[in-house]
């Protein structure tokens, strides 16, 4: 097992960037999810780092060693991809057994790995079947143990549970978290979906027309996004536009933001403030608005969409509309048209620099 | 619900028939007729030309076994279709892989159509730009001594390697065809999988694609050898006096020596024989596979 090092990668297709000068370092036994909107690269860097396609400029390095001439033949990884890519003229057993015995592994050892292999994905018994005969989650659980059980360097995941429908996508998830834990493997995991990345990854790298915007643990992008992209991509915010102050920005019609104390700009250049719909809260708009404590806008209530265990308050003020989540506590819900006061603390408020 | 499912299929094969009709026409007007007019001729003493007597007989089948020529015939004839298959496989599978797996848009086009071009032309035309390519003096013979430092004499002509390479070079499209299809179905993704579990491309070749393409591989070979066996053209002007294969026998029954009877017997034998072979290989071939 092994750490990888990416360092300023840039790959080109023609005149088009799909990688412009990436670095992340992949920690050893680390789980890393890379986001990013479709033809951001993503699926790209995957293939740099298991060598399926050669970078223009920049190092790979796995293990401290540099592999960026070296084929996937010898790269000692292993790669999970969407579609599961079994061999269908094989079984369950053949395809696990794959790896190691075009290595030349000894029959008997194949056997036993072949075993404990499918015993860690929890499919032993079913070693006899053809791909076919499986279901998609089954089938994905046999790609992970036919990646794993030649014992790689570096586990790729390219969007492994994307064809698969919501629960069992949830399951997969937990799976797939215990058998990495359990084997301490490097994984490199790609993925459209950015609450399977919050949730499975201990760093996520945020990816936008090749270059990577922000990188790091899932709190620290969740809580302080570098700038509105990383804010609206990963997770849901409110996004307001003005010039900083020194505190936090002025909105156009006069109003203060205030932010989060830390970030500073130089006073009156553009810059912007992200909140997340959950950090507000909402009342009745009685009259009385004290700026003492945060925050406070006026606004409208103009929709409001129930989810069970919340609900969401789309809230009209001077031509934005803002979005508010609620926990359903059982009070009193609000009605569209209500006029309320919407609060929140400044260090909720995150000052992002005009990009 | 088992009834209903078959009653469900029955009424829908009742509307289908209309549109299966013009097919099962056609079926018994190109193949069941003329077939069974065979049958016919096959079973009789004499062709009824100028009113001459005939009648049923089993005698133009036992003439097969009774003169050992046609058995020998037969088997050199077998033995043709085997290696021009061999032949075609040799040459086509590569060929046909890197149509599908190697070469993309522009040259992919353009080498696909250079493949499928012999398709095109007049058999005849084909057979004989070989001739003039193969004899004495030809082309190849020509070519060979105006770089070749020494004097070889090259005369391919009138002899077995000239059919086989005549009978290979019509019959190949066949098996890049059949190949380049069930290559075609075989996602990039099984090859990248199998390279990133550190298999070389031979062993990836051995034990995954072949083996996929296998289907490709036995409905090219069955859409060769089946002809090859009964062919009659380039044996006869390629071959000369070593061109006498089974099928050149049949085709002087009908066109020099007027025995249909014969004729018809003989082709029926061969019918039956390149059936059995096909009903034998098959399922070992699928079960390769
Ligand atoms: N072989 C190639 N030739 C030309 N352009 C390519 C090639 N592979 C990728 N690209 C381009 O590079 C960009 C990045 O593609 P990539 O597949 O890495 O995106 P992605 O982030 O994986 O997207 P998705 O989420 O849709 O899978 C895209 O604009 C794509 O069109
Ligand atoms: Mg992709």
């Amino acid at each position: 097992m092994a750490g990888v090092q990416v360092s300023n990668l840039s790959r080109n297709f023609g005149a088009h960037k799909a990688l412009d000068d990436v670095s992340i370092d992949f920690a050893d036994g680390g789980f890393y999810a890379l986001l990013g909107p479709s033809g951001s690269g993503k699926t790209t860097l995957l293939r740099q780092i298991a060598g399926f396609d050669f970078p223009d400029s920049g190092r790979i390095a796995i293990g401290g060693e540099s592999v960026e001439r070296v084929p996937v033949e010898r790269r000692r990884i292993g790669m999970v991809f969407q579609n599961y890519a079994l061999f269908p003229n094989m079984s369950v057993a053949d395809n696990v057994a794959f790896g190691l015995s075009v290595r030349g592994e000894a029959k008997a050892t194949i056997a036993s790995e072949v075993q404990r292999a499918l015993d860690l994905v929890q499919l032993s018994k079913l070693g006899g079947r053809r791909p076919h005969q499986l279901s998609g989650g089954q089938r994905q659980r046999v790609a992970l143990a036919r990646a794993i059980v030649t014992k790689p360097r570096v586990l790729l995941l390219d969007e492994p549970l994307g064809a698969l429908d919501k629960a069992l996508r949830v399951d997969m998830q937990i799976e797939l978290k215990r058998i990495q834990r359990e084997i301490g493997i490097t994984t490199i995991f790609v993925t459209h979906d950015q609450e399977e990345a919050l949730t499975m990854s201990d760093r996520i790298g945020i990816l936008r027309d090749g270059r990577l915007v922000q990188e790091g643990p899932p709190e620290e992008i969740y809580d302080s996004p570098k700038s509105e992209f990383a804010a609206t991509f990963l997770g849901d915010a409110n996004i307001f536009r003005g010039e900083t102050t020194g505190v936090g920005i002025r909105l156009p019609d006069g109003t203060a933001i205030a932010a989060r104390a830390g970030a500073t700009l130089a006073a009156g250049a553009k810059a912007s403030c992200a909140v997340r719909p959950e950090r507000i809260r909402i009342a009745i708009d009685s009259g009385s608005a004290d700026q003492a404590n945060g925050n406070v806008l006026r606004g409208q209530v103009s929709k409001r969409i129930f989810a069970g265990n919340n609900s969401t308050y789309f809230v009209e003020r001077d031509g934005q509309t803002l979005k508010v989540i609620v926990q359903n506590t059982g009070a009193d819900r609000l009605a569209a048209g209500q006029e309320v006061l919407l609060r929140w603390s400044p260090k909720s408020t995150v000052l992002i620099a005009a990009n | 619900m088992a009834e209903h499912v078959a009653t469900g299929s029955r009424s829908g094969l009742r509307s289908a028939l209309p549109l299966l009709l013009p097919a099962y026409l056609w079926l018994t007007v190109a193949i069941f007729l003329p077939l069974s007019a065979m049958v016919f001729f096959s079973s009789m003493t004499e062709l009824p030309l100028s009113g001459k007597a005939w009648s049923f007989t089993l005698e133009n089948y036992a003439t097969f076994f009774s003169e050992r020529l046609y058995l020998t015939l037969l088997l050199a004839s077998l033995r043709l279709g085997l290696e021009v298959t061999l032949w075609c496989v040799v040459i086509g599978f590569p060929a046909a892989y890197v149509l599908a797996k190697v070469l993309k848009g522009r040259s992919r086009e353009a080498i696909f159509l250079l493949v499928i071009l012999p398709f095109w032309s007049n058999g005849l035309v084909r057979i004989f730009s070989w001739a003039m390519v193969l004899r004495e003096g030809g082309i190849l013979d020509t070519a060979l001594n105006a770089v070749l430092p020494f004097k070889i004499n090259i005369d391919v002509m009138y002899s077995y390697p000239a059919v086989v390479i005549g009978l290979v070079h019509s019959y190949v499209p066949y098996m890049v065809l059949t190949c380049y299809l069930t290559l075609q179905a075989i996602d990039d993704s099984l090859i990248e999988a199998g390279r990133s579990l550190g298999a070389s491309r031979l062993q990836m070749l051995r034990r995954v694609i072949i083996p996929l393409s296998m289907p490709g591989l036995v409905a090219g070979a069955a859409l060769i050898f089946v002809p090859v066996v009964g062919s009659f053209m380039e044996p006869r002007i390629l071959g000369g006096r070593t061109g006498t294969f089974y099928g050149t026998v049949i085709e002087d029954q009908f066109v020099a020596v007027f025995n249909w009877p014969l004729g018809a017997a003989l082709s029926f034998i061969l019918l039956a024989v390149v059936l059995v072979i096909l009903a034998l290989t098959s399922p070992v071939l699928r079960r390769a596979a």
